[in-house]
């Protein structure tokens, strides 16, 4: 295809071609037509002035000669594109039609998450689990048919930078419905690779903690999660990650955040009372096989952290800090899960706290000691809409002394653990239903448990994540 | 031995691959073809899925984002394809070049006309595209409309490359609209026959060579065939039945087979994509492959 615009050496441009060179030939031969004197008359200032106006024209002839070539190369490169080839006309189809814009186009998606259960357990008593203060949604849920959290979603592009995500999840406590704000926050990307999230967000540690609970493969989470993060870690505050430009991923994040949420409370450092770090390493082995590999920190300065029972609480004042490591492996025939798929995953939680632990109402007594949790599940979808899985979990405390023995930090020589399996349906990826049963040994009274859950999905439903 | 070593470094070094222009990720292996065929040794292309997979369905693997994050030009279908993975990966990827707009986001379904756009969606009709269906890959005229946006768009992102992208895109459409005249030939004969497919996902090839769908194998899109509907199925054509019944390479045979036998109607396992064939390792081998096997199977 021959460009429209005639190939020109850019270099002789000016000269080659001719209007300019004319123009500029007449301008020289026309000048002293302007000046009128006669040539015995013109002196050599006269002679030397006339040469500096030539030259003052030309400079500045050479220069809109100049940028009327760049403009050539400009259009020159324009015209480059290829034009559009025909090939075996398509026949005559109604266009795709257009949606009209209303007035709500630029709304956000909003996702909507109905979840409940019904519950039956064998030992009506419950309670606490010995040596772990726990958060209030770390305890046992609530028997027979309950409704569990609701979540409501709005996300959007806010404009061409700013991204901005809100969730609520609504849960019923006997009657009253209470609102908690799950996110609320914006991302950005600031430079390549580089993501800036800023508001109340899910913390990027461990695997679990970074989806939503509607994603999850069993209807609760393992003990480790509810006794040391209270179900998850979520704060207001700035995190940053950065994905390394490398075949490999690499993803290393922190998060600096104010401290406000379990296992951090109070606010600590004047609003700053909590940091995080992570490292997330993970890539595809074969077509079939793909896993992901995770070490994450964060610290935290708790001031005044209430557990126990409502009206009876404990306070804990001092540093926390966690360390999780988590692993996942994913399988599926030829990289397509859709018929069959194996998901194996696990963490590790390793805790440290020092400070003081004042038991309902009585005096601070100080208080140091480790914990340690993990849990390793396997989920295997064996046809199409349907999957088994399996999961255990354990935690194991120091005991913490003579001076606080009989307190809630006392772990009655018991170590917590569970053990659970699952089946589930899902009609579509918008819709399941699941079946579980627990045997929990977290206390010292063994529980039978048996779970029957509906999650349903409706509206804009974000993609999940690996 | 240094007088020996430095001369082979050099030389090793030299024949390294040289780096290509452009870091191309591509969604669908139709469109690593058609960006191999346009942009050649000035492309580097990663392909996020096979053929053997459901790209509705992959999940947004760690390897995926790691790829996207250094790419400098993502090919996808669009049309909601890849909804259920895309916009994770793009999000942690962070490649700041490619927010949602961006001419490095480029989507094949949104440069041709596309079939089957709902009036009203509900989930209730299942796996539903409200942009319409997405599977334009069937159709090699809107391949080589494609190819048209495809070579411009390339240009623009890589303006040192235009005359490239120009050359071997006229060298394509060449090669491209002789082939479209022979498979055209080849498959007069597919016209207004009858065909029971797997998912709806051949709308686009229907459209091309006049074939008539009949059923469907899945009862809602996206929703794994059940016994009852074969059953409907089946009765509804026994009196009529399909010349042929198909699926693509990523379904399972099972349903097709059943069906094939109570209907005593030949079952096809097409390519739909490339790669979804061992012959089928092209663009051209994909449409060689599937005009093939159609026409045996009537024949």
């Amino acid at each position: 295809m021959p460009s429209q615009i005639p190939q020109v050496n850019h270099l002789s441009a000016a000269f080659a071609w001719p209007p300019l060179a004319r123009a500029l030939g007449t301008l020289a031969l026309t000048a002293p037509l302007f000046f009128p004197m006669s040539a015995e008359a013109a002196s050599d200032a006269d002679i030397a002035e006339l040469k500096t106006l030539i030259k003052q024209m030309r400079s500045d002839y050479e220069q809109r000669i100049s940028t009327l070539e760049s403009r050539l190369v400009a259009a020159e490169k324009k015209v480059a594109a290829p034009e559009p080839v025909a090939v075996a006309p398509l026949p005559d189809v109604p266009p795709t039609p257009t949606p009209v814009a209303r007035a709500n186009a630029f709304n956000p998606a909003i996702g909507l998450v109905l979840n409940g259960t019904y519950r039956v357990f064998s030992d009506p008593a419950g309670g606490d689990i010995p040596g772990f203060p726990g958060g209030e949604e770390a305890g046992r849920a609530a028997e027979g048919f309950s409704l569990g959290e609701s979540e409501l979603s709005f996300a959007a592009d806010v404009d061409d930078r700013f991204q901005g995500k809100l969730t609520f999840s609504l849960a019923d406590n006997d009657g009253a419905t209470s609102v908690e704000l799950e996110e609320a926050f914006l991302t950005t990307t600031i430079a390549d690779g580089a993501r800036v999230q800023a508001g109340r967000f899910l913390s990027g540690i461990g695997y679990l903690n970074t989806q939503h609970t509607h994603a999850d493969d069993f209807a609760d989470r393992p003990l480790p999660y509810r006794m040391m993060l209270n179900g998850v870690y979520k704060d207001d505050g700035l995190g940053i990650s950065w994905v390394a430009p490398t075949d490999t991923f690499l993803e290393i994040g922190g998060e600096y955040l104010r401290g406000g949420q379990y296992p951090a409370a109070g606010a600590g450092d004047r609003g700053k009372g909590a940091w995080t770090a992570h490292v997330k390493l993970g890539d595809d082995v074969g077509i079939s096989n793909s896993w992901q590999a995770g070490l994450s920190y964060l610290d935290t300065r708790p001031i005044g952290r209430q557990t126990g029972t409502p009206g009876a609480e404990d306070s804990f004042s001092g540093d926390s800090r966690l360390w999780v490591a988590d692993a996942v492996w994913k399988w599926a025939p030829n990289g397509d899960p859709s018929a069959r798929n194996l998901e194996l995953q696990g963490e590790y939680f390793w805790r440290d706290e020092s400070g003081e632990f004042a038991p309902n109402g009585s005096a601070a007594i100080p208080y140091s000691g480790k914990q340690k949790g993990w849990y390793a599940q396997a989920v295997y979808q064996f046809m199409p809409q349907w999957r088994i899985g399996a999961r255990t979990s354990a935690l194991k405390a120091d005991d913490p002394g003579a001076a606080l023995a009989g307190t809630a930090l006392d772990t009655q020589g018991h170590d917590p653990r569970d053990y659970s399996l699952m089946l589930d349906w899902s009609n579509s990826e918008f819709s399941r239903i699941r079946m579980q049963y627990t045997r929990d040994e977290s206390r010292p009274v063994a529980d039978d448990q048996w779970t029957l859950q509906y999650i349903m999905s409706l509206g804009a439903h974000g993609a999940h994540t690996y | 031995m240094w007088n020996k070593l430095i001369p082979g470094l050099l030389l090793a070094a030299a024949t390294l691959p040289a780096h290509a222009a452009l870091s191309v990720f591509a969604c669908e292996p139709e469109w690593a073809s058609l960006v191999s065929e346009l942009g050649g040794d000035r492309v580097d292309v990663y392909t996020a899925t096979s053929a053997l997979q459901d790209p509705h369905h992959v999940q947004a693997r760690p390897a995926l984002i790691a790829h996207l994050r250094r790419a400098d030009l993502a090919v996808c279908t669009g049309a909601e394809l890849e909804i259920g993975w895309l916009p994770v990966v793009q999000r942690k990827a962070g490649n700041a070049r490619m927010a949602n707009g961006s001419p490095r986001l480029f989507f094949a379904a949104e440069q041709v006309q596309r079939l089957e756009v709902p009036q009203h969606v509900t989930r209730a009709d299942g796996d539903v595209h409200a942009s319409g269906n997405p599977h334009i890959q069937t159709d090699p005229r809107r391949i080589a409309q494609v190819a048209n946006a495809l070579a411009q768009r390339l240009a623009e992102i890589d303006p040192d490359g235009a005359a490239t992208y120009r050359q071997r895109h006229q060298d394509f459409a060449a090669r491209w609209s002789a082939a479209v005249q022979r498979w055209i030939q080849q498959g007069a004969v597919l016209k207004d026959k009858g065909w029971v497919v797997y998912h709806d996902q051949w709308v686009y090839l229907e459209d091309w060579l006049g074939l008539r769908r009949l059923g469907e194998l899945e009862p809602k899109p996206g929703l794994p065939p059940t016994p009852t509907h074969l059953a409907e199925l089946t009765e509804a054509l026994r009196d009529h039945p399909p010349a042929l019944i198909v699926r693509a390479a990523a379904m399972d045979p099972s349903a097709a087979q059943w069906l094939s036998g109570k209907l005593d109607v030949p079952a096809v396992e097409l390519p739909f994509t490339v790669g979804g064939a061992d012959a089928a390792d092209d663009l051209f081998g994909l449409f060689d492959v599937t005009l093939k096997r159609l026409t045996e199977a009537v024949r």
